[in-house]
């Protein structure tokens, strides 16, 4: 016990980037609808951010504060990191007003990841309502990298109205593969919209998958994913195969501010994705 | 096991002093019993004890001098190893780039805790397993805690609140101290070594072997102090019965008693939840984030876009329950609570935990947990 | 002489209807198809007929003085459109506009009501059906009214 203690007594916060956000700079912005908006990112220090599909980061807008938001991008391109972003809340808000050359504070990745290996040698289908295709299309690039290694790919999105579709470019070049079944629905419709209108699970008869041997994949508004699990499992699907993305608030990301509490589960640790029989019980329950 | 003078706790305290600790410990302030920096045998606070009730603290002299015939107070040692404010990271802005860097200052000098109760050293392990050992350590944390010298006291005196029995955290500590003191009737006090820290320390003040008498009177007060607690909680099965009864209709009568005013999360020992702020300087060229203190109970706590997940009081307080008594078991493998009372004592309405549990296990359609 | 019974057993919605009754259906039944954005009735009109879709696909939509019409929601093949013939005064609500060629089997709803009046067999095995059928449309339009993907007020 001798003063030589307080020498050792060096933090190593400064080098530890959990607390500490590594710098991204803006390269790229795309507007996708009236509120989101999509987020070309390259680290300032070079390492390129890996990543596995589902995972999320938290990002720093100086003196405005965090945000988890999920990684929209390539995971087999992760030199430029790729954020879809809803203005909701007052940081995001702010974010609309970021320009290219700014420059944002990352924390990450976080969480847990979509299961795409699980789905090899099955049907795989993926349904996303509104944002929630943000989280699930890494799954989708890499699910097209792998194509061979799935029976019948399905993706069915659904979205209020035609005008708040996102990415809605890439999703036409991937209806116009042969080898994947894209389906998108809006809630309601002007005349001109030729398109289907309707929830986005009565999209699932329209898309043949063999329920007995199906992976499905679920992200968007929590209402929108029970709904949807539950046409899945009367249609067959076995509840062990279905797999959700939670969201809840977040200060931390890293399992220790305790806001992303559902039941015993740290959204941010045993999540965001999650087998649907770990959620079935809470998602009954009000209020949990 | 040896047996010293009760005014050597000056020289102990010292000593750990010219070691170059900081020592922390009781003092009465604002008619309690606080933890603050002692530096002398007269900070402590002698001839002290507490009665402690539903939403009742009070601290009367009592006869004989003692240096530990009162429970725990509305502070805990988290304080120190988790403080409720602490700077994390700064931010700076200049011609189109941004510095970032850890804001957390190592400590001037090491800690030393002196006077942690058995039920205290659980609550640290607790906390060291939230913040030590998950995924993610706190660096800040690890570095307070690799140092800290630990002197803890076995309790002879319960509180009113008291459930330590029932938690099984005590009135005796066996491990996880540097040193721990029993304090006997007549003004001695024997003194466990529970490190080689605690032994060296040991050598430089004047001791006497303890006597089988002295051990028989520890064993005493002890197995008297653990049949004595004012409150008890049957633990068997309790994670299952809280479980299978989130929708028990007593949850919401304790809603409509609690105030939401979160209290009992500030004085709990294990409480761990914690918010950032952002702020910068006018010009927005210098922002730093700070974390402090945060509780379940507030109404923003579960906020995302559009509204709280839980806005009701009622599901505010099942949450910190049921995570105390029930999920934080499936988290760290142990139960959050150590049976200190503080919740029960310091709680403005008096809403006690143990009452509660018990309620909802006597009154549950689903009375019998499953094996 | 071709009957229509076997197309008519054919589509989901008579899925294991006995032949008995299928014979008395169709005996309301005729083969209809519809050009594309053409309307096939239109809010308000008396609802002489029912159909079900072959083929193609319908949108129905609330005709609105400031924004045009509006889809609520688009029907295809194997679904079943109208069940206003059921209930008085019998007319439609929406607008049924085409918007893929359409083909389907109209039926006449004087024709299955007078039917289902003198046999009520028959008249509870079409309700049995069109009741789940409702159901769902029930369902799907009260998470539409959600409005899940709304932003927050």
């Amino acid at each position: 016990m001798d003063r030589a203690l307080e020498a050792e007594m060096i933090l190593e916060t400064t080098l530890d980037s959990h607390f500490v956000p590594r710098p991204f700079r803006v390269k790229k912005i795309k507007h996708e609808t009236h509120d989101v908006f999509t987020l070309e990112l390259t680290p300032e220090d070079g390492h390129p951010l890996l990543f596995r599909p589902g995972q999320f980061n938290m990002v720093y807008v100086h003196g405005a504060g965090e945000v988890p938001i999920s990684i929209s991008g390539d995971p087999a391109k992760p030199e430029t990191l790729i954020h879809t972003v809803r203005a909701v809340g007052a940081v995001t808000i702010g974010m609309k007003s970021i320009r290219r050359g700014d420059v944002l504070g990352v924390r990450g990745p976080y969480g847990t990841p979509w299961p795409v290996d699980e789905a090899v040698g099955s049907d795989f289908v993926i349904v996303a309502g509104g944002i929630g295709l943000a989280p699930l299309r890494p799954v989708i690039y890499e699910a097209l990298k792998r194509r061979q290694q799935f029976g019948k790919l399905v993706l069915l999105y659904g979205t209020r109205e035609p005008d708040d579709i996102v990415f809605a470019k890439t999703l036409e070049e991937w209806r116009a593969r042969f080898d994947f079944h894209v389906f998108v629905t809006v809630d309601r419709a002007l005349g001109s919209w030729k398109g289907h209108v309707g929830v986005v699970t009565s999209l699932l008869p329209r898309a043949s998958f063999d329920p007995m041997n199906t992976l499905a994949m679920v992200c968007g508004p929590e209402v929108m994913m029970r709904f949807t699990a539950l046409e899945l499992l009367k249609l067959g699907v076995d509840a062990e195969q279905i797999y959700f993305s939670m969201e809840r608030n977040m200060k931390c990301g890293i399992g220790l501010c305790g806001h992303c509490q559902f039941g015993p589960y740290f959204v941010c640790r045993e999540g965001p994705v999650f087998r649907y029989p770990q959620l079935k019980q809470l998602l009954s329950i009000r209020e949990i | 096991m040896i047996r010293i003078d009760v005014q050597t706790m000056g020289a102990l305290i010292g000593l750990l002093r010219k070691d170059g600790f900081k020592v922390l410990g009781p003092t009465v302030r604002d008619h309690s019993v606080v933890y603050d920096e002692i530096r002398s045998y007269e900070d402590l606070p002698i001839g002290w004890t507490d009665h402690q009730s539903n939403a009742s603290y009070t601290l009367v002299p009592t006869e004989g001098k003692p240096l530990f015939a009162f429970a725990v107070g509305p502070h805990s040692w988290k304080q120190f190893l988790f403080p409720s404010e602490c700077p994390l990271v700064r931010s700076h802005r200049t011609n189109g780039s941004m510095e970032l860097r850890g804001a957390q200052e190592p400590l001037p000098a090491p800690l030393a805790f002196f006077g942690v109760r058995p039920c205290e050293l659980h609550a640290i392990a607790i906390q060291d397993r939230v913040f030590l050992e998950g995924p993610f350590a706190d660096p800040w944390y690890k570095s307070v805690r690799e140092h800290l010298f630990i002197v803890a006291v076995q309790c002879t005196h319960p509180g009113g609140t008291c459930f330590c029995a029932s938690m099984k955290t005590g009135p005796r500590a066996t491990r996880g101290f540097d040193l721990a003191l029993t304090e006997l009737s007549g003004g001695s006090i024997l003194v466990e070594a529970g490190s080689q820290r605690g032994s060296e320390l040991l050598t430089q003040i004047p001791w006497q072997p303890a006597e089988p008498a002295d051990l028989e009177e520890a064993d005493q007060l002890l197995s008297n102090a653990a049949a004595s607690m004012g409150r008890s909680l049957e633990t068997e099965g309790l994670q299952q019965v809280l479980y299978a009864n989130l929708m028990h209709p007593r949850w919401d009568v304790v809603g409509h008693r609690c105030l939401s005013c979160a209290n009992c999360t500030m004085v709990c020992p294990t409480c761990f939840c914690s918010t950032v702020s952002d702020g910068s300087d006018l010009t927005n060229t210098d922002a730093q984030r700070t974390r402090t203190w945060d509780s379940c109970f507030t109404s923003d706590f579960s906020y995302i876009h559009g509204g709280s997940v839980r806005p009701s009081t009622r599901s505010r307080y099942r949450q910190w329950m049921t995570h105390k008594l029930a999920s934080w078991i499936d988290q760290f493998g142990t139960f959050g609570c150590v049976g200190c009372g503080r919740c029960i004592t310091w709680c403005p309405v008096g809403i006690d935990l143990t009452e509660e549990a018990r309620l909802i296990r006597e009154q549950a359609p689903q009375a019998k947990p499953t094996s | 002489m071709e009957t229509l019974q076997p197309i008519l057993a054919q589509h989901p919605f008579f899925k294991d209807l006995q032949p008995e009754y299928l014979e008395l259906i169709t005996g309301c039944a005729s083969n209809v198809r519809f050009d594309t954005d053409s309307y096939i009735f239109h809010e308000g009109e008396e609802a002489h007929h029912f159909y079900l879709m072959r083929a193609g696909t319908v949108a129905l939509e609330v005709p609105t003085p400031d924004r045009g019409p509006m889809t609520i929601q688009t029907l295809g093949e194997g679904e079943l459109i109208g069940w206003s013939w059921l209930v008085p005064p019998y007319t439609w609500h929406f607008d049924g506009r085409v918007l893929e060629l359409t083909r389907a089997i109209a039926l006449d709803a004087t024709c299955l009501r007078k039917k289902c009046e003198a046999d009520h067999n028959l008249g509870y095995e079409l309700l049995k059906r069109l009741t789940v059928m409702i159901e769902q449309r029930l369902q799907a339009t009260r998470l539409q009214l959600l409005d899940v993907y709304g932003p927050s007020a």
